[in-house]
């Protein structure tokens, strides 16, 4: 019954969106150029192991602040494990160790002593399959700020209105708050966990394929929102689909079994790659 | 010469499918077999057993003459008091040592050693486990044949595999969900409680129900702890706890439905007869509760959980 | 914002509660070994029982004393017995437990899952004095019939028993190793034009092999163990049994009976613990072999 009623509201929020996507294409034609100089977070020399295999070699990056940065390349080639140290994830993997310095506004978070719970707080993630939580829409906003302390059905209900509004899903939801997650299609679900991570303010969101289990509108629709969640903070995408690269980041860095390769503007890196790899790549060669 | 090879083949091809027919009947016979004697075991204990169990006074009455008359009404709240008390101890045990397998277990030794020896613990017959338990708690401890005793033999009996179906369940929750909580800064044991435990419960509440079953129905491990005397009279309504015939009282001798069975099934009265049936089938039918019990509120929970 | 523990704390308490418990268990466990090997090897090492005659004695008798004083504790009899029932209970199930798992996972899986499995999981629940007592007056009764003997308890009674109350486990764990097989390999074999059975045999059994031994030893395990079932249809005499039809008396069974009779400390309960022991170290080695089993297997896949 529910998904019957989701599915169609979807197909009817599915033109708003085609029209929000187009508008906004147009005023946002700044991506694939560099924007700003502001460093948020900066990796030097990371190296990551699974056991024994070193799954990523001396990776040097630099995020900024208003700008979008894709991380592409072949399956396999490090651009994952690369983006879970970002946020410290791969702590969470057995028998992963991650080496080098992350430094987070001019801070090396990669240290023991490092406060794993509020680092996360400040740099959020998005996954690859939408994973709300089996609880109520509202319930999924405002379960992590309560966890950190945020309390008053007040602050509550406006952070849930603030953050369903940024990710562009209050108008679709706004009436069954109370409804379970799951009830919602793919792409609200996706929507509904960027807004969580919205929740708590973070100053830069890792997004890793988070478009690869959603239909083409959906994924316009998620290409969007990121577009205008930038703002104020960096965000780094991990993305198979090199159109969905050219479309919205400004800078883009190429990964090849293990190494960085190559890094630039996304329009450098599209129009005039400097390595073969990348060309091949690009071209078709392989994928 | 070719026309042979072709006969060869066919004949070949034949005895094949032949064997197959054959390999199939027998099979299927085995299964009936199985299925026959399952269903016969069921029926024939409750057939035997139906007319003691609603005869009047069966399940209201205190057993006389060291249980060769009577009633069962003490042995059936003794089973249920065990039951309970193993529960409360083994569940919050097992949980916590499951959590920690599932979700801190550092690799090495410790976890290792642990593992092994929750695994040993679950092979062991449960005639070693009663003996451990009459040595430590009743003969040790000074706890003598009590109910206590009992349910704490019941608890390292019931711990291995609860340990395992709360392991099995939370293995089973999606790893995403895992990786959403942490990634918002939540601890593990944040994204436990409020996140894994909810999503595996309808999993661990079915398994609990199901250990629940054999532990009603354990005896061997209860012989030297709880023992084997009837209490003649319990009085549920005094709160002197201290009393022996307090039916609260964790200190006083208790004997549970399938002790009752062994110590009198082969008394030849008539009447101790009707009655070995009757509580045969009074705890045939509490373990077929227990069976369709944790499989109704298991489908409740993950159709509450998923619907809304 | 309300006061809260810093999360670091937070992880530390549920680091600290749930190693808690299962440093708890394990510690109760080890206790329970040491306990059970430190009173078994005082029947030895103090009470001077001998152990070349505990394992190969045949007379079995705590209630009366040699001219030495010390009760006849050759243990022989119930350790050929135990293993008697277990083998013999083993060797009825085995093919029972696995053509219904073949059955079950092969011919008519739908039927395997949703009728078979939850009727063979109903036979772990019922409690063992009730297949005693069904043991008691069915099997009994018809062993006597059939063969014309005075009683009818014996080994024979006590390995059909203890055959149907391990059929569950055996099938359980046979359905779970066949289902793991990856139906690649059905397909293969069906493609290169063998019969069902033959894929089943050549294939497909012959892969999940290392899954159904363990399945059968852990049956075994179940089998060694079984207490009460087992003495209800035996008869509970410790003599060498010179027929299947022949009252005996397992270790567990001897246990039952005797133990918390005797005083605390005395000889007589010192044995009894050994055989504790005996049991306890049984159920070790059957869970060595399992593991050697697994190694092997994880040795083959790579």
């Amino acid at each position: 019954m529910s998904v019957e009623t989701s599915a169609v509201e979807t197909d009817s929020t599915s033109a708003d969106f085609m029209a929000s996507v187009s508008s906004s294409e147009k005023q946002n034609r700044v991506s694939g150029f560099a924007i700003s100089d502001e460093v948020v977070l900066e990796t030097k020399d990371v190296n990551v192991y699974y056991g024994n295999h070193h799954a990523l070699h001396d990776t040097s990056l630099a995020f900024h602040k208003d700008e979008i940065t894709a991380l592409i390349g072949p399956s396999g080639c490090g651009k994952s494990t690369f983006l879970r140290s970002l946020n410290l994830m791969n702590r969470e993997i057995r028998g992963c160790r991650v080496d080098g310095e992350i430094e987070y506004r001019g801070h090396n978070i990669n240290t023991p002593s490092e406060n794993l719970y509020e680092l996360r707080k400040s740099i959020g993630m998005v996954f690859q399959q939408p994973n709300p939580f089996h609880m109520s829409i509202y319930d999924n906003i405002t379960f992590a700020p309560r966890r950190h302390g945020v309390r008053g059905k007040d602050v509550l209900d406006q952070m849930v209105e603030e953050s369903l509004r940024g990710a562009a899903l209050w108008d679709e939801v706004k009436d069954k708050l109370d409804k379970s997650a799951f009830a919602l299609s793919g792409g609200q679900q996706q929507r509904l966990c960027i807004a969580r991570t919205l929740a708590v303010h973070p100053d830069v969101i890792l997004f890793d394929e988070p478009c690869s289990a959603l239909d083409p509108i959906s994924t316009l629709a998620i290409e969007d929102l990121m577009r205008n969640v930038v703002k104020d903070r960096a965000i780094v995408i991990v993305t198979h689909n090199m159109e969905q690269a050219s479309r919205v980041s400004n800078r883009t860095a190429f990964f090849y079994m293990g190494d960085m390769v190559e890094y630039g503007e996304t329009e450098q890196i599209f129009q005039r790659p400097n390595d073969a790899r990348l060309n091949d790549y690009l071209t078709g060669m392989f994928s | 010469m070719a026309r042979s090879a072709a006969q060869a083949q066919d004949a070949y091809l034949e005895r094949s499918q032949r064997n197959d027919k054959i390999a199939t009947g027998v099979l299927t016979l085995i299964v009936g077999l199985v299925m026959l004697i399952v269903v016969s075991m069921v029926l024939f204990i409750l057939s035997q057993g139906i007319e003691t169990l609603f005869k009047p006074g069966f399940l209201t009455e205190a057993s006389r003459a060291n249980g060769t008359q009577g009633g069962v009404a003490y042995q059936l709240f003794d089973s249920f008091y065990l039951l309970i008390l193993t529960l409360a101890i083994s569940l919050p045990i097992s949980l916590g040592g499951a959590v920690f397998l599932v979700e801190y277990a550092p690799d090495g030794p410790i976890t290792s050693i642990a593992s092994t020896a929750i695994e040993t613990l679950s092979s062991l017959p449960s005639i070693v486990v009663g003996m451990f338990g009459f040595l430590v708690f009743s003969v040790n401890f000074g706890w003598k044949y009590s109910i206590l005793s009992g349910a704490v033999a019941l608890t390292m009996f019931n711990i291995p595999i609860l340990v395992r179906v709360i392991q099995q369940a939370l293995e089973d929750v999606p790893a995403s969900q895992r990786d959403a909580c942490l990634a918002m800064g939540l601890t593990r044991w944040e994204t436990t409680v409020h996140v894994l435990i909810p999503v595996a419960m309808p999993a661990i509440v079915t398994g609990v129900v199901l250990s629940a079953g054999r532990v009603f129905g354990e005896a061997a491990a209860l012989l030297f702890t709880s023992g084997m005397s009837s209490p003649v009279r319990l009085n549920f309504f005094t709160l002197n706890f201290a009393s022996p015939t307090c039916a609260w009282n964790v200190f006083r001798p208790a004997e549970s439905l399938a002790v009752h069975i062994y110590k009198i099934y082969g008394e030849g009265s008539p009447e101790a007869q009707t009655i070995v049936w009757g509580t045969a089938a009074l705890l045939m039918t509490c373990v077929l509760l227990f069976n369709v019990a944790a499989r109704i509120v298991g489908k409740a929970l993950a159709r509450r959980m998923t619907a809304e | 914002m309300a006061k809260q523990m810093p999360k670091r704390n937070l992880e530390k308490v549920g680091l600290g509660v749930t190693g808690a418990c299962v440093v708890l268990v394990t510690l109760v466990v080890l206790a329970l070994i040491i306990m059970v090997a430190q009173k078994g090897l005082s029947a030895f090492f103090k009470d001077g029982v001998n152990i070349a005659g505990f394992f190969g004695g045949t007379k079995w008798d705590l209630s009366n004393s040699d001219q030495n004083g010390m009760p006849y504790t050759g243990a022989l009899p119930l350790i050929v017995t135990s293993f008697s029932v277990t083998i013999l209970s083993t060797i009825i199930a085995l093919p029972v437990s696995l053509g219904s798992a073949i059955f079950a996972v092969e011919i008519r899986p739908r039927f395997g899952s949703k009728v078979f499995q939850p009727l063979i999981e109903l036979l772990t629940g019922i409690p063992s004095v009730v297949f005693g007592l069904i043991g008691f007056h069915v099997v009994v009764g018809a062993c006597k019939a059939i063969f014309g003997v005075s009683t009818g308890l014996g080994i024979l009674p006590g390995s059909i028993v203890l055959a149907v109350m391990i059929l569950p486990t055996v099938t359980t764990l046979s359905i779970d190793a066949l289902r793991a097989v990856p139906d690649g390999y059905r397909q293969g074999s069906l493609a290169l034009g063998y019969t069902r059975w033959q894929t089943i045999w050549h294939v497909v059994l012959k892969s999940a092999l290392p899954s159904l031994m363990t399945a059968v030893i852990l049956g075994m395990t179940r089998a060694f163990g079984e207490t009460l079932a087992v003495r209800m249809v035996i008869g509970g005499i410790e003599k060498m049994p010179t027929g299947l039809l022949d009252a005996a008396s397992t270790i567990t069974t001897t246990l039952t009976t005797s133990m918390a009779v005797y005083a605390e400390g005395s000889a007589q309960d010192d044995i009894l613990w050994a055989l504790g022991l005996l049991l306890m170290g049984m159920s070790l080695i059957f869970i060595l072999i399992i593991h050697l089993i697994g190694r092997k297997g994880a040795k083959a896949r790579g």
